[in-house]
C-alpha cells in the first residue's frame, strides 16, 4: 500500500495491521514523554484545502509523536479562484522535499488526483463528500475496544449518508471487518444507488434501533448534520429532524446498557444528538479522538516505513544548501 | 485544377471514379480523368460532415482554441462545415461578433464556419439578443441557442420560438433545469454518483426541459433543437414529440454514444463533461434512436480546455472534451462496427441532416453531378491511434490518446480543394 486514499484500499490483514499497531501507539499516548523515533527526519505536510481543527490537529500530533517534521499548510479557499491549479499546488509543496502529503480537499477525489501528480505518499484526510479512511479508522478502532472483534457486528450509522465522507469510509472498512451495516436517513439525505452497497437502509430510526427492522443493534454512529442542509431544503426544520432522526433520551432507551454511540464531531447537541446521549455512559466520542492520533501513528509509520527514504543525492543536495547557508 | 477520385465507394456503395472540378462534382463514372489523381481504392466517399455543435473559444479564449485552429481539427475529422457556439467572450450575441467568427473561419479557408447566436443577451437568460439582425447579417446565422446554459426561462423560451420564425432558425435548447441540476451538478445522479460523492445531475433535469420545450415547440408551430441528448428518457419524449408531428430535432455527441459514467471511478475531468455521461443502458437507448433516426445527427460537442483548467478536483474542472477529430471513428466503433448504421446512414446523420437543421447551403447533398465538392474519404478498415502530436487543437482534452480507433480520414474535399490528404492536413494550411 503506497497511498491512503480509500477505505477500500485495506483488505482484512491491512486494517487489523494498522488496528493492531495503533493499540501500541496508544500505550504512548499515556507516558510522560510521547515521543518515539521512527519517522525522525521525514518530513509530512498537512495540505489542508478545508476548514478542519480536530482532523488536522490529529494528523500533526501523530506525525510529532514520530518525531517526523510537521507542518501545516492551508490552501484555504478554492484553487480555482486563485488562479491556481490542484497541481501546481500539490507539485509546489511536493516539490518543498516531502515524504508525505496528508491532503484534505472540499472536493470528491481532488486527493487521489493529487495522488497521481506527485511522488511521496499519499494520505486521504477527508475529500468533499467521497472518503475518511482515517476516521472510518479510527471509529473501528473504537468499536473494537467496546466490542471486541466486529465480524457479525451490526453497527447503525444514522444522519446525512449523501453528504458523509465517514458514511462511505465506514461502510467499506466495517464491511472488510465482517461487521453489517445499517444506514439511517430521510430519502432526501440518502444517497442515490445506495441498494447496491454492502449494506441494509432505513428510513425509521425508531425501527432501527429497536432491532424490529434489521436485528439487534450493537452500536451506532450519528452523523452531523450541516447548517446549510437545515434551511428547508433536505428537511423542513432542525426540530423536525431531531424528532425524526435524532438520538434522543427515548431512543437511547431503546439500545442496550453496553451499545456505544460514536459521533465523528463537531456534534449539534439538540439536533442529531442529545446531550443525554453524548455524555451518558455509552458515549465513545472522547474514545473516537484519542484513538484518532494512535490510528494516524499507525498509519503514517506504515505508509512512510515502507516508502523509501529520500534519494542519496537529495540527501548530499541538502547537505550542500546547508554548507552555503552557514 | 480538377481533381479526379479514384476508386472510391460513395456511401460504401459501389466503388467509381468521381471527378472535381470547379468546386464541384463534374463527373461520376469511368473514362474520367483529372489534373490530379487520388488514388481512394477501398475507401468510401461521404458527404463532407457538418457539426451542429462547436466550441471554437474565439473571442475570448484564443490559448484554448481559435476559429483556425478548431477549423483545422474540423477537417482532419472530415468536416467541411462547424456551427461555432456564441458562448464566447463577449458572447455571440450581436451581428458584430458572429460576422467577426464568420470571417475569422472564412480566413481560416478549411471549413465553413457557421456561427450560432445566442437566444438571450450575455446568454443571461433574462432578454432576447438581436436575433433578426444576426440572422440578416453576413454570418447568415440560423440557429441560436444559450449552449452552456438552458434557456430556463419559459416565457423567454416561448418568445425566442416564436420570434425565430421569420428567419427560418431554429432554437437550439442546452436542457437543462438549473434547479434540477446547477452548476456544480458533474455526474449522472445514480450509483456512481453515490459512491464517489459527486454531485448528481439527474437525467430527469434534461428530461423535464425537453418535455416542456416540445409542448412550446407545438404550441408555437416553431423548430426547435435538442442538443447533446444523454438519455433514455429523453429518445422517447422527442420520439412522442415527433410522432405528433412536432418541428423537433435532436442531436447527440459522439461522446454519449461510446463512453458511460463508469469512467468516473478515477475523477479523470477528461471525462467531465455536460451532460454526463450516463449508463450504459442509456448508451444503448441513444444508439438505437440514432440508427432509427429519432435522434438526427451526431453533433460532437467539441469543447477544448486548456491543461490548466482541467488539472483541479473533478468538480471544479471545466466541462467538456474534444470532438472533431474523433468523431467519425467513435461513430463507426458504436454504430457502424455493431450494424446499427451503414456508410449512408452516416453520411445521413453527419452531414446531410445536420446541414438542413442549420440551413447550410452547398452542404450534405447527394454525391451528384453539379453538387458542391465537399467531401470526405474515409478508410473504413483503418485502426488508428490519435497520439497527442496528432492533436491539431490549442487543447488536449481528449480521453481518446492512445486508444485504438476504427475508420479513419484520409482526405477531406472543400469547395472542391484538398484540405487534408493522407489523413494530414495539406501543406501550407496548418494554422
Amino acid at each position: 500500500m503506497r497511498h491512503l486514499l480509500s477505505a477500500a484500499d485495506l483488505d482484512r490483514d491491512e486494517a487489523l495491521a494498522i488496528l493492531d499497531a495503533a493499540a501500541r501507539m496508544h500505550d504512548i499516548q499515556n507516558r510522560e514523554v510521547k515521543k518515539l523515533p521512527p519517522l525522525r527526519g521525514r518530513t509530512i505536510v498537512n495540505l489542508f484545502f478545508e476548514d478542519s481543527t480536530r482532523t488536522r490537529s490529529s494528523f500533526e500530533l501523530a506525525g510529532k509523536w514520530l518525531s517526523a517534521d510537521v507542518i501545516n499548510v492551508s490552501a484555504k479557499g478554492s484553487s480555482v479562484s486563485k488562479g491556481e491549479s490542484l497541481r501546481d499546488t500539490a507539485l509546489t509543496v511536493a516539490a518543498m522535499g516531502v515524504d508525505a502529503l496528508v491532503v484534505r480537499h472540499n472536493a470528491s477525489g481532488a486527493v487521489q488526483r493529487v495522488a497521481g501528480w506527485v511522488d511521496c505518499v499519499v494520505v486521504n484526510a477527508g475529500d468533499g463528500t467521497h472518503e475518511h479512511p482515517t476516521q472510518a479508522l479510527l471509529d473501528a478502532y473504537t468499536l473494537r475496544r467496546r466490542l471486541g472483534d466486529l465480524a457479525d457486528r451490526h453497527v447503525v450509522i444514522a444522519g446525512d449518508i449523501t453528504h458523509s465522507r465517514v458514511a462511505r469510509s465506514n461502510v467499506l472498512l466495517l464491511r472488510t471487518l465482517g461487521a453489517r451495516v445499517t444506514l439511517v436517513a430521510p430519502p432526501t439525505l440518502m444517497p442515490s444507488g445506495v441498494s447496491s452497497w454492502p449494506c441494509t437502509t432505513s428510513w425509521d430510526m425508531d425501527a432501527t434501533l429497536s432491532g424490529k427492522a434489521h436485528g439487534d443493534v450493537d452500536a451506532v454512529m450519528m452523523l452531523r448534520v450541516q447548517r446549510e442542509r437545515m434551511s428547508g431544503g433536505y428537511f423542513p426544520t432542525a426540530h423536525e429532524y431531531a424528532v425524526e432522526y435524532g438520538l434522543s433520551p427515548a431512543r437511547l432507551d431503546l439500545l442496550g446498557a453496553d451499545v456505544p454511540v460514536l459521533h465523528p464531531g463537531p456534534m449539534n447537541r439538540g439536533v442529531e444528538i442529545s446531550s443525554a446521549a453524548a455524555d451518558g455512559r455509552r458515549s465513545a466520542v472522547l474514545d473516537q479522538v484519542q484513538a484518532g492520533v494512535a490510528v494516524r501513528m499507525a498509519v503514517l509509520y506504515r505508509l512512510l516505513s515502507s516508502a523509501a527514504p529520500p534519494a542519496a543525492e537529495d540527501t548530499a543536495a541538502r547537505g550542500a544548501v546547508q554548507e552555503v547557508a552557514e | 485544377m480538377s481533381i479526379l477520385i479514384r476508386g472510391a465507394r460513395p456511401l460504401g456503395g459501389t466503388a467509381t471514379d468521381v471527378l472535381v472540378d470547379d468546386g464541384a462534382i463534374a463527373g461520376i463514372g469511368s473514362g474520367l480523368s483529372g489534373d490530379e489523381v487520388i488514388d481512394a481504392g477501398g475507401l468510401v466517399l461521404l458527404p463532407g460532415l457538418v457539426d451542429l455543435h462547436t466550441h471554437l473559444r474565439e473571442p475570448g479564449r484564443e490559448d484554448a482554441e481559435t476559429v483556425a485552429t478548431g477549423s483545422a481539427a474540423a477537417a482532419l475529422g472530415g468536416y467541411t462545415a462547424v456551427h461555432a457556439m456564441a458562448n464566447t467572450d463577449p458572447v455571440a450575441d450581436t451581428a458584430e461578433i458572429v460576422t467577426q467568427v464568420a470571417r475569422l473561419g472564412d480566413r481560416a479557408g478549411l471549413v465553413e464556419v457557421r456561427p450560432v447566436g445566442a437566444v438571450s443577451k450575455r446568454l443571461a437568460g433574462e432578454e432576447l439578443a438581436e436575433i433578426g439582425t444576426m440572422a440578416r447579417s453576413a454570418a447568415r446565422v440560423r440557429i441560436f441557442s444559450d449552449d452552456g446554459r438552458c434557456v430556463a426561462d419559459s416565457r423567454l423560451m416561448r418568445r425566442a420560438l416564436e420570434y425565430v420564425k421569420p428567419f427560418g432558425a431554429a432554437v437550439a435548447q442546452h436542457a437543462q433545469d438549473p434547479r434540477l441540476a446547477d452548476g456544480t451538478a458533474c455526474c449522472h445522479e445514480g450509483e456512481v454518483s453515490g459512491r464517489l460523492g459527486l454531485p448528481g445531475w439527474p437525467g430527469v433535469a434534461e428530461e423535464s426541459v425537453v418535455a416542456r420545450d416540445v409542448m412550446l415547440a407545438e404550441h408555437t408551430g416553431s423548430r426547435l433543437h435538442v442538443c447533446h441528448v444523454s438519455t433514455a428518457g429523453t429518445v422517447e419524449v422527442i420520439r412522442w414529440a415527433k410522432a405528433r408531428g412536432i418541428d423537433v430535432t435532436a442531436e447527440v455527441t459522439p461522446h454519449h454514444l461510446l463512453l458511460t459514467c463508469d469512467l468516473l471511478a478515477g475523477y479523470d475531468p477528461v471525462f467531465k463533461v455536460n451532460p454526463p455521461l450516463r449508463p450504459e443502458e442509456d448508451v444503448t437507448a441513444l444508439r438505437e434512436a440514432l440508427a432509427d433516426g429519432t435522434i438526427d445527427a451526431v453533433a460532437t460537442d467539441h469543447a477544448p480546455h486548456a491543461d490548466h483548467d482541467k488539472d483541479h478536483a473533478f468538480a471544479d474542472a471545466a466541462f467538456g472534451m474534444l470532438g472533431l477529430q474523433t468523431a467519425l471513428a467513435v461513430v463507426a466503433e458504436a454504430l457502424v462496427a455493431t450494424g446499427r448504421l451503414d456508410w449512408a446512414g452516416v453520411a445521413d446523420r453527419m452531414s446531410v441532416r445536420p446541414a438542413r437543421i442549420g440551413r447550410v447551403a452547398g452542404q450534405g447533398g447527394a454525391i451528384e453531378v453539379g453538387a458542391a465538392a465537399n467531401l470526405v474519404l474515409v478508410d473504413p478498415d483503418a485502426s488508428w491511434t490519435l497520439e497527442a502530436a496528432d492533436v491539431v487543437s490549442r487543447s488536449r482534452n481528449t480521453p481518446y490518446l492512445g486508444r485504438a480507433l476504427p475508420a479513419r480520414v484520409v482526405a477531406t474535399l472543400f469547395r472542391g480543394r484538398p484540405t487534408v490528404r493522407d489523413g494530414k492536413l495539406v501543406n501550407g494550411l496548418a494554422p
